[in-house]
């Protein structure tokens, strides 16, 4: 079975981020830009799923600027076949992610579209769930575990009271969480053959979407920075500050 | 205006997350209708119609819904939720799951995880995990909104006398269905809500040492968090995960037991009133954000602190 996977290119989750003086954002240039985690965790299950002999075909996809090729040339390197860029430089808002990603559903019909649960950059957490109620159909999000069996896959989710297993008939969207697995490193053979798959390049026009943002920036600030309080020399000190100084026990 | 906010519960319980969504929806201001969605959820109703500053309860009491199944409670909120000015729920991960598919269906973005209401258009919420404050205008018709419930003061839960009306809209997308579930049983209280956390990292090594920090926990009437790399490492299950992409905290005191302080990890309890961190490494980065600091082997320090806290309190 054909297997979608999309993959996001962010700032890189190690960087420091910084707010801009003027407030309109925060500071991208120069800061090193990568995968989206959550989607290397995507990326990884799609192999994964290959190795089984259960996924047959993995395309990868993306929406972003010119650069966000090294994404996919990324994904590519680590077993993705091929890769689409759909291109553009505006913002694309979650809703209008959703409605470019149901255009290549419907362009190439897979059995099992894979995302990150969400973007550590914007913290939306909302494309997959909008793509499976765009595209009508069923969601495993938050993932700890993928099993795909014929024409049905159980997703077991990682919620606030627990795990709980959902079965979902295919084709289904899946989005990922930390424990999913453990992504692999591309390796340099590897890198050097992504060079050479095939990435189909469209723009938004093409899948006949408006992007205009819905939600506007209005600003964004620094957060409340909170100031480094005292060391204690121990414990005595500590349970008598929470006590007397603190009240808090 | 008109709200509608989704009751959080477990089919026989109204979370307290629901009380904190009220309160954000009266900061926006209007009429506020709670809808329960879930099955033999007749409890959770009565204690939705007590709470205050609600005008009505709304209840779709169906198998559909038993097991909050995205499909189902989306189709559902999207139908009832298209007369309304907002529709709000808390963003645990029942609401994170269901109400992006709300808004997708009514055609409108979603603002995830506000932390303030500035308007009634107008919101402010945390990205790239907390490192900075966005504000955010809608220019939809219908807001769809997931609200941080420890960034509102809770509404009361008792004095309110709404009115409780059944409906009879039953979506069953039929795209997915319930297998099994694991849920962790604990007897301390909600981590999400406790007034007191105590969590422990990388450097509590095993599960088996957690059991300290539930010792003192019990003693506090604290719930226990941990980090990714402890959840990661299979020392405690995932619903302990404090952080960006965990659980959100804010207690009057928050302990930090061998953890580091990625921003990561930060995200999820920068805003408890009290911080505490014990370490070995003095320059681990949680002494940045906590206001008493220990430098020491918890491998002493825990116990020493269990023994300090029971002549205390
Ligand atoms: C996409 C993404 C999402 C993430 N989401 C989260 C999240 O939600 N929550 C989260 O917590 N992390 C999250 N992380 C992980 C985060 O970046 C850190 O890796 C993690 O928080 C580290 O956990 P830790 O502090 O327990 O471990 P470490 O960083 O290894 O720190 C262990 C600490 O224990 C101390 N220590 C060791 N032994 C002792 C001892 N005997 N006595 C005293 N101190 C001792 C050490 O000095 C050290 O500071 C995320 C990462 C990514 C990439
Ligand atoms: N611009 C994009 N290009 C490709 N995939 C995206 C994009 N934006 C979001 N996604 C996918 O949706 C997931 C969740 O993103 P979000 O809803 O923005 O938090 C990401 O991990 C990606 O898998």
């Amino acid at each position: 079975m054909k297997v979608l996977v999309a993959v996001k290119r962010v700032i890189d989750y190690n960087v420091k981020v910084r707010v801009k003086p003027d407030n309109t954002g925060v500071d991208l240039a120069n800061v090193k830009m990568a995968m989206n985690p959550f989607c290397e965790i995507a990326v990884e299950e799609a192999v994964r799923l290959k190795e089984k002999g259960i996924a047959t075909e993995i395309v990868v996809a993306t929406i972003g600027p010119k650069a966000s090729q090294e994404q996919l040339r990324t994904a590519l390197a680590l077993g993705a076949d091929r890769g689409i860029h759909i291109e553009t430089d505006e913002e694309v808002q979650s809703l209008e992610a959703a409605k470019l990603l149901k255009g290549v559903v419907e362009k190439e019909e897979p059995k099992l579209v894979i995302l990150g649960k969400q973007s550590i950059d914007t913290d939306n957490n909302q494309t997959g769930q909008m793509l499976a109620a765009l595209t009508g159909m069923g969601q495993g999000t938050f993932a700890s575990e993928v099993v795909v069996e014929g024409e049905k896959v159980n997703v077991t989710r990682e919620v606030d009271g627990g795990l709980v297993t959902v079965g979902l008939n295919l084709p289904a969207v899946i989005t990922t969480d930390l424990r999913l697995n453990e992504p692999r490193y591309a390796s340099l053979p590897n890198i050097m053959k992504a060079k050479k798959k095939p990435i189909d390049s469209m723009s938004p026009a093409d899948l006949g979407v408006d992007v205009a943002p819905r939600l506007s920036t209005v600003k964004v600030e620094a957060p409340a920075s909170r100031q480094a309080g005292v060391k204690v020399a121990d414990v005595a000190e500590l349970v008598d500050k929470l006590k007397n100084e603190a009240k808090v026990i | 205006m008109s709200i509608l906010v989704i009751a959080e519960h477990d089919n026989s319980s109204l979370k307290q997350a629901t009380l904190n969504v009220v309160a954000a929806a009266k900061a926006i201001g209007g009429d506020i209708d709670v809808l329960v969605a879930g099955e033999n959820v007749g409890a959770v109703a009565e204690a939705a119609a007590k709470a205050e500053g609600v005008n009505k309860v709304l209840v779709a009491d169906n198998a559909a819904y038993g097991h909050f199944l995205a499909e189902n409670l989306g189709d559902l909120v999207a139908e009832v939720g298209k007369g309304y000015s907002h529709i709000l729920s808390a963003a645990g991960t029942t609401g994170k799951d269901f109400m992006p598919r709300v808004a997708a269906l009514l055609d409108v973005a979603q603002v995830s995880d506000i932390v303030r209401v500035e308007s009634e258009d107008t919101f402010v919420r945390p990205i790239y995990a907390g490192n900075a404050i966005a504000t955010v205008q809608s220019s939809d018709a219908i807001k769809v909104i997931t609200v941080r419930p420890t960034a509102f003061d809770p509404v009361a839960a008792e004095g309110g006398s709404a009115a409780v009306e059944q409906l009879d809209v039953v979506k069953d997308a039929g795209l997915s269905a319930f297998v099994s579930e694991e849920k962790a049983e604990s007897d301390r209280p909600d981590l999400s809500s406790a007034g007191v956390v105590i969590s422990g990292g990388r450097g509590m090594q095993n599960g088996e040492n957690f059991k300290m920090l539930e010792r003192i926990a019990d003693h506090l009437g604290a719930a226990v968090g941990a980090s990714r790399a402890a959840v990661d490492a299979g020392f405690v299950p995932n619903d302990m995960q404090v952080g960006q992409t965990g659980k959100i905290v804010a207690p009057q005191l928050y302990i930090a037991v061998g953890i580091s302080g990625a921003i990561q990890h930060l995200a999820g309890m920068s805003d408890s009133k009290v911080i505490v961190a014990i370490n070995k490494d003095e320059e681990a980065p949680i002494f940045q954000v906590a206001d008493y600091g220990l430098v020491a082997d918890l491998f002493e320090a825990v116990p020493q602190l269990e023994e300090e806290l029971k002549k205390a309190v």
